[in-house]
Order: structure tokens, then C-alpha cells, then sequence
């Protein structure tokens, strides 16, 4: 299964985090420094792929895609396939890429709910689920248009819902 | 941070509050804009802010509280546990909106292990799974529960789970994949929900829904991975018929993970698969799916050769794509695991593996190390690890540090059985200490020792490697080297008889830099010299005593001096055979020459009366200031050393006159007093020696030691004085030292300057003082790597394969002691989760048939106590090795046929190769055995390990689908 995902900028900020086996937050922000401190340490023309037990435990590994000031990283185990782990971070950015048009780090910042909200659409429970953006933004879609509805009838209302529904 | 308690005294809060409450969006702009260092602070006043407000009566109030909560616990690492009523709280609410955002909170920080609050989400979530609420509420408790179902949870849920499961609306409901996920986790925490939830997901596999087929193979994928894969043997033919139908890659992927653990336990299906396999190797285009039919073949499938050569093909491919680091580093990861039975395949390849040692990637680089080093033989060794410790030169330091741990481990594996020549071997073990970048001076140290303990025949070489080492003064300001150093001076003292000249060795063990060595290892020195000191009077002695009674015999009594002579061998002997060109037939030389210490080098016999009473000197004012020493080992040895010269010193003969030796014994006392204290040998002490020890009469270990608390009590003022004193002397030494450098040894240091420059800088400046020597082997100029991966692929023009080799010399006897010794600790056993056990028992349950009555099962499960649960699979237990005997019956009458038997040798075979996978049936056998009551004696006298692989025949779906 897939273990984590995380998606950190060039500084080591985490800009997105979900663990699919459970870390209480302090071991998940040691774990990020852990990859942080790997990643930053390799060259540009050099595999993705870095085998990660030191930090995951045994059987583990971890691939990565640096896209302009960030990186995407997906921590997996022996359940899954390297090259398909590779295909899912392209499916992943490119569905980002779509929902914020050209997404960009500050995308990532404010939109919190947003990025788990497409996480959870192509990842669930560490589980590949969709792997076509176009479907996980209908997905995306539909839940925002249910809240929109609602938040209608809402007697309060405040522009606090609008901006989540970004 | 605020503490707990703020949250109980923090005031209500008041309409302001919820006013002019800041939304996560001012959150992150104000933590964005804060100047560097102020976060906590910023922090600490934000979580007081939550705590405040997540106590609102009004939702949105609250729910915007708890989603900067999640987000300052997701991103900044706070703890987000003490909400976890909040956000149960707000699971009920109407608002799509808040569900969400309380759904996203729980499913980040809830876990059955720290949540207990988690019980309390039961009844909200089955409210959420009911078909009537809307498919996103669904799809969100779906979502948490595929996290952090607890077993309970798992199984007061898994009736809701399975309207979900089965759906079959027209349009494919998107719930349904979800619900196979949420599924998996339940049957992976809790086995007790197998009879509902299996079935459905099976059901799953024959969807039109390609989502929901790709998450029921990828939940079965995981189940197989995670458990015994042979409870899924019986779905065989269900994931054979998806392989040939489905044309998503991901799907395929998974499929073929399931095959690669399914096709070890069953040779027949393996047979089955080879086909299909070949065939999407040929056809596909996805590399992820070659790359994973590749793993399959490998792991699955090494008996067919067809396949693995087509593998093989596909590794080139991999291997040969210049542009792609990716798929070279995955090429070399499936190489490496193919065993050593197809060695072939990496030897085939040799030119790109030896070339990788050389890849900017240092992935590549260690997959590549780790391969050559699987290719080590005993006739190979010699030019591979040549090749690597060379290479290590010339690599960075992490990576050449890498080659030298691989070297060291493979060579010293199970007391180097690998080596044959331990000249060569020590040599390399000296050529590894001079690499600039050496950081594994511990291993080097051990083997060292270990080697000269062991290999008696090694000793010569291995005392030229130590002296090449004591003599070079760069090596000395190495921290990483000085355990290496310690080996050495070890060495050089406790087989001193081998030296060529063991002037040069008081030498260089007591130069200058040596200063720079920390204290243990100086004492290490000191006590080296002690020994070569005995040596060197030892021998002055006999060869006086020989020539004595030669003389005498000359004129005299022939037969005396050889008598004399055998009795004096071991010393003299050592030296006629260790010094080449030294004439010493009969030590007949000795004292013609007036030679001093350091002319004696070049001459040919070092013992004289004078080059002794020189060495005494240079002793003596070397070693005399480290006498106030702060640490005791050093200023214990040292005062031994210093005892043993004075006590020379204080026989009036000993300046007079060589006779001098003769007339007075008492020397020729003190030195084989001495002599006899270092001549026994030492030998390497086995694991189990100190078991082996009888405890003396008398002695009492158990005792309490009741009055050592009296005795600390009676004399606590003693660590006080010890540090007064110990700082006092320490003062002392040094100005100690300084006088002594500075007068009383000048010339002497002079002299020695001026005949050994190789201990000196060029430069006036005292080279005790500066650190800057130049390294031993400064790394050669940087080649371009092309150059020097083809260096590296010429040099390994010799096949990687091992061939037959003549050993010129043969393998010297290598002390080897009981069995345990130098194994390393056996590998650490997989401890099997009861859980595992306990699911795949209800899955061949299910698999079999054998559904017991839901109503019962129920009333079973609701029992928590662990007594019953484990009953009630005992029961299983008891089922499953009963139909097994019965098909074992069966089994046993179709076996007239030979091919069969044939098939089911070699299964047996392949069953002792996996010992891992022996302690697991191992481990379920006992537990059978000792579970099923005493009417089943005769399981427990079944051939153990039998148990588990009969359940493959048993299944009667695979039966017919295989024969």
C-alpha cells in the first residue's frame, strides 16, 4: 500500500501531509525531516526512486518528482509498483495543474482542504482509486456544488464559506 | 505552547469572538508574514485562540476552529488528539461543509490506539453509510473508516459496509471501490468480519466497473502481501482469468504482485503463468508493467527458463537506456533478484553493472556494488576486491567507504571462507587503512586481530602490513585510523619474532606523532615496545649464549653448541628465517661490528651491545614524561616499561663489557622471567569459553554485594582527591614534556631528524605540533568517469564467473571454534501475528464453504475475551487439518502417475530453500498441533512443515482448474 504522501517545498516546508498508517504529528514532522534531509542531499539527472527503510522501516520506499520549488513525495511499500508510483506523482500534479490552471506553490498554501480533497479522490486508504484527472475533478466538482447548495440556505452568511470553496 | 490546562480556565467565548474570528486563510497569511523565529510564539497564540473558540456553541465558529487546528497539526506539528471530542461533535452537523472539514480532522489525527473517544463516531458513521444520505457523507465515513477502523468499530460496521459493497446501481455507483478499500482495512484489522465482508469483495472481482475490479485486486494484492498468500490459492482461478482479460495496467500490476506469492506455493499455476507472462512481456509498452512481469518471472518463475531469459532481454533494455536513471537503477534492483543459480544473467551484463560503479546516482551505484559482490567466489576474490578497493580511490567518500564495508563483509563472511591467500588479503587490508577516505577502522582493526589469533601463517605477512603502517607518520593524525594503528602496534608486539628489524619498530612506535594518538591506543604502543624490548634482549642473549658455547666448542666439545643451539631455536630461528640477508647461521658476527642504533639498520645484524643500550635511551626519553600520564592504562604500561629498563640499569655489568651478560646471570633471569610471560600464544576464545569456566570453590556470584555501599560511604572524599591530584600532575606532565623535548633529548632528537627525514616535515618546524601533514594517498587527479568506467570494464576482462582456479599455495589452517563462532546472529525470526493466522483461517472457512451459522459466529465475536476467540480458531484449525487429511488420502492414490511425484518432490524441495517461510508453518503446525485436543495425537506426529502446502490440492476450484 501507499504509506504517505508528501509534498514539501525546496526549503523542506511541508506544503501537503497525509500518512495512510497513523504518526502522532510529532513523528510525522521528524519523518518529513528525515526525506527532507535525503532528497536535498541529490543531484538533479538521478533516479527518483531512494529505498527508505532508515526512515519508513523495512521494505519500504519512497519516490519523488521535484517540480519547480517543490517536491512530491510518495512513500510506498513492497505491495506496489515503482514505475507505477512515478505515474501516479504525474497524475497527481496534473490534476492539480488543472484545478488551479498552472498551479503554483502559494495554489498549495491556501487551499488546504482543497489538496486533500483531490488526494482523497485518487488515493483512499492507501489505495490507488482513480487515476484519471479528469474524473477526480468531476468528483472534486460535485462534492463543491453539494456544499455551494447548502451553504445557500445557511443563515449565516458569512464569506467564510466561499473561500472554502475554493 | 498553551498547556493543557488552559482550555479548562480559558473564558468562554463571547459573540466577539466568533465576530471577528480569524479564518485559516488569515492564519496562514499571518504566519507568512511573521519575521523569522517568531513561529512558536505565533503558534502558541494561535492554539490558544482554538482552544477558545472550538468551545463555541455556534458551528461555524467551531468548525473553523478545528479546520486551523488540522492545519496546524497537519503542517506544523502540533497535537491535535485533545480535540477529538470537537470534532466528533461536529460529525452530525447538516452542513456538508462542517461534515467535511470534521471528517477531514478525524481521519488526520484519529487512531484506535490514541483516540479513545473513537467508539463514539459508530453510530454517526452508520448513519452516514445508510443508502439514504447522500453518496459524499458516505464517501467521507468511508474514508475514515478506511484509516482508523479499530477492530470494533470494523465489526459493529461491516454489516453497513456490505449493502455498499455489493451495490450493482446501473450507473456503477463510485461508492463501491471505496467501500472494497474501507472493506480491506476491515478484514485486516479484525478476521472476525470474513464471513461478510469476503464474499462481497470476491464478488467485486467480476464487476463491469473497472474501478471497482482495480480496487478489490489491489485490496486481495495487499491481503496476500501482508498474510499467508496460500489462503487466496483457491481464487487462482479468478485472477488467472482477469489477467487474460483486463487491459488496465493497473490492474495487471496487481495481479501479477498476487501471482508472484501465489506461484511459489503451487508449481502447477506457475506452469500456467508463464504464457500469459511471456506474452506481456513481448506486447506491452508500459515499463511499469514489464518491470513488474520481470519481478514476477524472477521471484516467481526462476525454474522456467524461457521466461527468464525473456526477462533477461527486457534487464538489458533496462540496463542499456542511457537517458532514464530510473529504469538503469530498476534494471540492477532486478538483477539482483535473481539467485545465484543465474548468475549468467549478471555476468551477461557485466559491462553495465561494472560500468554503474561509476553513475553520478549513488543508488545505482550501491545496486551495482551489491550485485558484484553476490558474484564473489574463492577464485574471483582476489581480482574483484582488487578492482573495488582501487575504485574506492578514486570515488567519493560516502560511496568509497560503501565499497570497503561490502569488501570487509564479504571477505571476512563465516571466518573468511572465501580466502585462500591471507598474504594477499592482509596486504589488502593494509592498501584499505591508506585510503584517504577510510572511516571503517573498527572492522579493519577486528579482522586484524582476528587474523593474527587464527591464521598462523599469515603472521610474517602480517607483521610487514602492521610496520608499513607504524612507520608512516601521516597515518597518525587520522582519527578514523588510530583503532587500525592499535591493530598494528598489537601486532607488531605480540609476533615481534617475525620482524625484520625490530629496531626500526621501537622506532617508529614510540616517533613523535604519536602523540596525536588518543590514550588507549597509546597504551597500545607502549605496551608493544615493552614486548619487542624482552624480544631484542631475549635473543641478544641467546645468540651471546651460542656463540659462547661455539667458541667453547670450537676448541672444546663439538656437540655442546648445538645442543645449546635447538634449545635456543624458537628466538634465533625466527630471525635467521624473518631477516633475508642477514648472516646468522651461527651468530658468529655479533659485536665484530661497533654499530650504532640507527647505522643498524642497514646492517646486517641488529644486536649489539650498543644498539641495545641506544634503544634503552631512546626508550627511555621517550616514554619517561608519559610516566605522569593522566590516564592510567598509559602510565600503567609506561611505568612497566620504565620498571624493566631500570631495573637493566641498576646490574653494574651491563656497561662494561658484552661478557658482561654471561658473568652475571641475573639479566639472562630478568629477561626470560619476562620472555616466558609473553611467549605463550594467544589464540581467539570461542563464544561459549566463559560458560565453559568452573566457578572456583569458594567463590560466591550471587552474593548481594551488601557492603560496598559501607566501604563507598567510608571513603567518599576519594574522588575528590583523585581529581586534585589529577589535575596537578597533568600540569606537571606537560612542563615535563616541554623540558624534556626542549633539553634533555635535543641531540638526540637531532640525530634522529637527521636519519629518518620520513618521520620529519621538510620544513624546520616541528611536526609534532602541526596537523597539516600532507595525506597518505592523496586521491589521483580526477579522470573524466567515462575514462575511468572503462579503466574499470578493462580491468574486469576476467569473467565474473567463477572458474577453476589452481591454487599455487594451499589454504593455510584458519582456527575455527565451535559453531558458533563467527556466524553472525541468526536472522531475526518473523514473529507472526495471531491476527494473520486467525484471517486466513476464516478465510479458508469462507474459501471452503464452511460458513458456521451467522447468529452463532455473532454471538461468538461479540465476546471480546481473547480466551474464547482463540478457541473458536481452534476449531478452524482442527477443520482445516482434517480435509486436509482427507485430500492428503486422495492425494496419495493419484500418485502411481510420476510425473506427479516428480512435481511434488520438488515442491518439497523449494519448501526447505524458504527457511522463513518454514518457521511460519513451522509456528502454525505447533499451534494446530497443540490447539486440537488429544484425539488428534497423530497431527502432532505428522512430519512438521506438511501442513500448510497440502491445503494447495485441497482446494477443489483449483483443482479442476489446473489438471
Amino acid at each position: 500500500m501507499i504509506r504517505a504522501v508528501i509534498v514539501m517545498n525546496t526549503q523542506g516546508k511541508p506544503r501537503l501531509v497525509k500518512f495512510y498508517d497513523f504518526q502522532p504529528p510529532e513523528k510525522q514532522q521528524e519523518l518529513i525531516r528525515s526525506v527532507y534531509g535525503v532528497l536535498s542531499e541529490r543531484a538533479d539527472n538521478v533516479s527518483n526512486f531512494v529505498e527508505a527503510d532508515a526512515i519508513f522501516g523495512p521494505g519500504t520506499q519512497l519516490v519523488y518528482k521535484h517540480f519547480a520549488t517543490l517536491y512530491f513525495v510518495f512513500v510506498f511499500d513492497s505491495a506496489e509498483n515503482e514505475l507505477a508510483m512515478l505515474d501516479l506523482i504525474q497524475v497527481f500534479v496534473e490534476t492539480l495543474d488543472r484545478c488551479f490552471k498552472n498551479v503554483c506553490e502559494l495554489d498549495m498554501v491556501f487551499n488546504f482542504n482543497k489538496m486533500h480533497m483531490l488526494l482523497d479522490e485518487i488515493i483512499f486508504g492507501g489505495q490507488v482509486l482513480e487515476t484519471s484527472s479528469e474524473q477526480v475533478l468531476k468528483a472534486v466538482e460535485e462534492i463543491a456544488k453539494l456544499e455551494k447548495s447548502s451553504s445557500a440556505i445557511s443563515l449565516v452568511p458569512k464569506s467564510v464559506s466561499a473561500r472554502f470553496g475554493r | 505552547m498553551a498547556g493543557g490546562s488552559s482550555s479548562s480556565t480559558a473564558p468562554a467565548p463571547s459573540l466577539v469572538d466568533s465576530l471577528f474570528q480569524r479564518s485559516l486563510d488569515d492564519l496562514i497569511k499571518s504566519l507568512r508574514s511573521q519575521p523569522a523565529g517568531a513561529e512558536p510564539t505565533l503558534l502558541s497564540r494561535a492554539l490558544a485562540e482554538i482552544r477558545r473558540e472550538i468551545r463555541s456553541s455556534d458551528p461555524d465558529t467551531k468548525a473553523i476552529a478545528l479546520q486551523k487546528l488540522t492545519y496546524l497539526s497537519s503542517l506544523h506539528g502540533l497535537d491535535a488528539s485533545w480535540a477529538a471530542f470537537h470534532a466528533l461533535e461536529l460529525l452530525p452537523s447538516p452542513s456538508p461543509l462542517h461534515k467535511r472539514l470534521a471528517y477531514l480532522a478525524a481521519s488526520l489525527s484519529f487512531h484506535p490506539s490514541t483516540t479513545d473517544v473513537l467508539p463514539l463516531s459508530t453510530h454517526q458513521l452508520r448513519k452516514d453509510l445508510s443508502p439514504s444520505s447522500p453518496p459524499p457523507f458516505s464517501s467521507l465515513a468511508l474514508h475514515l473508516l478506511s484509516l482508523s477502523a479499530s477492530p470494533d468499530l470494523a465489526r459493529h460496521l461491516a454489516p453497513d459496509l456490505l449493502p455498499l459493497l455489493s451495490s450493482r446501481s446501473s450507473p456503477p455507483s463510485p461508492l463501491r471501490p471505496k467501500a472494497a478499500a474501507a472493506a480491506l482495512r476491515a478484514l485486516s484489522v479484525c478476521p472476525d468480519v470474513v464471513p461478510h465482508l469476503f464474499k462481497p469483495l470476491v464478488d467485486c472481482l467480476s464487476s463491469p466497473d473497472p474501478r471497482v475490479v482495480s480496487a478489490a485486486v489491489g485490496a486481495f494484492a495487499e491481503l496476500a502481501s501482508s498474510g499467508d498468500p496460500s489462503s487466496y490459492l483457491p481464487l487462482a482461478p479468478e485472477f488467472y482469468r482477469l489477467l487474460a482479460d483486463s487491459r488496465s495496467n493497473w490492474i495487471l500490476i496487481k495481479l501479477l504482485k498476487i501471482f508472484a506469492r501465489l506461484a511459489p506455493l503451487e508449481p502447477r499455476l506457475a506452469a500456467r503463468l508463464v504464457d500469459p507472462l511471456c506474452d506481456l512481456l513481448r506486447r506491452s509498452s508500459a515499463q511499469s508493467l514489464v518491470f513488474e512481469c520481470v519481478r514476477t518471472v524472477f521471484s516467481g518463475l526462476p525454474d522456467h527458463d524461457g521466461a527468464v531469459r525473456l526477462a533477461v532481454d527486457k534487464v538489458k533494455d533496462f540496463l542499456a537506456s542511457a537517458d532514464d536513471p530510473n529504469l538503469r537503477y530498476l534494471g540492477l534492483r532486478a538483477l539482483s533478484m535473481l539467485g545465484p543459480r543465474h548468475s549468467w544473467a549478471v555476468e551477461e551484463s557485466r559491462e553495465a553493472v561494472i560500468r554503474s560503479l561509476a553513475d553520478p546516482d549513488p543508488n545505482i551505484r550501491r545496486e551495482a556494488l551489491r550485485l558484484i559482490m553476490g558474484m564473489v567466489f574463492d577464485s574471483n576474490v582476489f581480482e574483484i576486491s582488487i578492482l573495488l578497493v582501487n575504485y574506492a580511490l578514486k570515488s567519493d567518500p560516502i560511496f568509497a567507504n560503501e565499497i570497503l564495508d561490502a569488501v570487509l563483509t564479504t571477505c571476512g563472511r563465516n571466518v573468511y571462507e572465501l580466502i585462500v591467500d591471507f598474504d594477499w588479503y592482509v596486504s589488502l587490508l593494509g592498501e584499505m587503512a591508506r585510503n584517504p577516505h577510510c572511516t571503517r577502522g573498527e572492522e579493519i582493526e577486528r579482522q586484524l586481530v582476528d587474523i593474527g589469533l587464527r591464521v598462523r601463517d599469515a603472521r610474517p605477512e602480517l607483521v610487514r602490513v602492521a610496520r608499513d603502517l607504524l612507520i608512516d607518520p601521516a597515518l597518525l593524525g587520522n582519527p578514523f585510523l588510530c583503532r587500525i594503528l592499535s591493530a598494528a602496534a598489537w601486532v607488531s608486539g605480540e609476533y615481534v619474532e617475525f620482524s625484520r628489524n625490530p629496531l626500526e619498530l621501537v622506532e617508529a612506535l614510540l616517533q613523535p606523532r604519536t602523540s596525536l594518538l588518543p590514550p588507549l591506543v597509546r597504551a597500545v604502543y607502549i605496551q608493544a615496545v615493552f614486548k619487542v624490548l624482552v624480544f631484542c634482549f631475549n635473543t641478544y642473549i641467546d645468540r651471546l649464549e651460542i656463540s659462547r658455547l661455539s667458541s667453547l666448542g670450537n676448541s672444546t666439545t663439538g656437540g655442546a653448541s648445538s645442543i645449546i643451539e635447538s634449545k635456543s631455536t624458537a628466538a634465533a630461528s625466527c630471525i635467521a628465517d624473518g631477516t633475508t640477508g642477514i648472516e646468522s647461521n651461527d651468530g658468529i658476527a655479533i659485536g665484530d661490528k661497533p654499530a650504532s642504533l640507527f647505522s643498524s639498520i642497514e646492517n646486517k645484524d641488529p644486536f649489539t651491545c650498543e644498539s641495545l643500550t641506544n634503544m634503552l635511551i631512546l626508550i627511555e626519553t621517550a616514554v619517561d614524561p608519559l610516566a605522569e600520564n593522566d590516564e592510567v592504562e598509559v602510565q600503567e604500561r609506561t611505568r612497566n616499561v620504565l620498571g624493566l629498563i631500570h631495573m637493566l640499569r641498576e646490574i653494574p655489568t651491563w656497561k662494561t663489557e658484552e661478557q658482561g651478560f654471561i658473568k652475571d646471570n641475573r639479566i639472562g633471569e630478568i629477561v626470560n622471567l619476562l620472555q616466558s610471560m609473553f611467549s605463550e600464544e594467544l589464540g581467539p576464545v570461542s563464544v561459549n569459553a566463559q560458560k565453559r569456566v568452573p566457578v572456583p570453590e569458594g567463590l560466591v556470584l550471587e552474593e548481594n554485594l551488601a557492603n560496598l555501599a559501607w566501604t563507598l560511604a567510608e571513603d567518599d572524599t576519594a574522588p575528590f582527591m583523585s581529581i586534585s591530584f589529577s589535575l596537578r600532575s597533568h600540569q606537571h606532565g606537560e612542563t615535563k614534556d616541554n623540558a624534556a623535548s626542549s633539553v634533555q633529548s635535543t641531540s638526540l632528537l637531532a640525530e634522529h631528524r637527521k636519519r629518518h627525514g620520513l618521520y620529519y616535515l621538510p620544513a624546520e618546524k616541528d611536526g609534532t605540533e602541526s596537523n597539516d601533514y600532507p595525506r597518505a594517498n592523496d586521491p589521483l587527479l580526477p579522470a573524466s568517469q567515462g575514462d575511468v568506467s572503462e579503466d574499470l570494464v578493462k580491468l574486469t576482462d576476467q569473467s565474473l564467473i567463477p572458474r577453476k582456479v589452481k591454487h599455487t599455495k594451499p589454504r593455510p589452517v584458519v582456527i575455527k571454534l565451535d559453531e558458533g563462532d563467527g556466524v553472525s546472529t541468526s536472522p531475526s525470526t518473523t514473529v507472526k501475528e495471531s491476527k494473520d493466522d486467525l484471517l486466513s483461517g476464516a478465510i479458508h472457512d469462507v474459501l471452503l464453504g464452511k460458513e458456521r451459522k451467522p447468529s452463532s459466529s455473532q454471538k461468538k465475536y461479540s465476546d471480546k475475551s481473547s480466551r474464547r476467540r482463540v478457541k473458536d480458531v481452534s476449531d478452524n484449525g482442527e477443520s482445516v487439518s482434517l480435509s486436509k487429511e482427507k485430500l492428503d488420502l486422495g492425494d496419495r492414490e493419484h500418485r502411481s502417475s510420476g510425473s506427479r511425484r516428480s512435481k511434488h518432490r520438488s515442491h518439497g524441495k523449494e519448501r526447505h530453500t524458504s527457511p522463513q517461510k518454514n518457521d511460519e508453518k513451522e509456528e502454525k503446525n505447533h499451534r494446530n498441533s497443540t490447539r486440537s485436543s488429544h484425539h488428534h495425537e497423530r497431527h502432532k506426529h505428522r512430519q512438521r512443515g506438511e501442513a500448510l502446502l497440502d491445503v494447495a490440492p485441497q482446494a477443489p476450484v483449483i483443482q479442476d482448474f489446473l489438471l
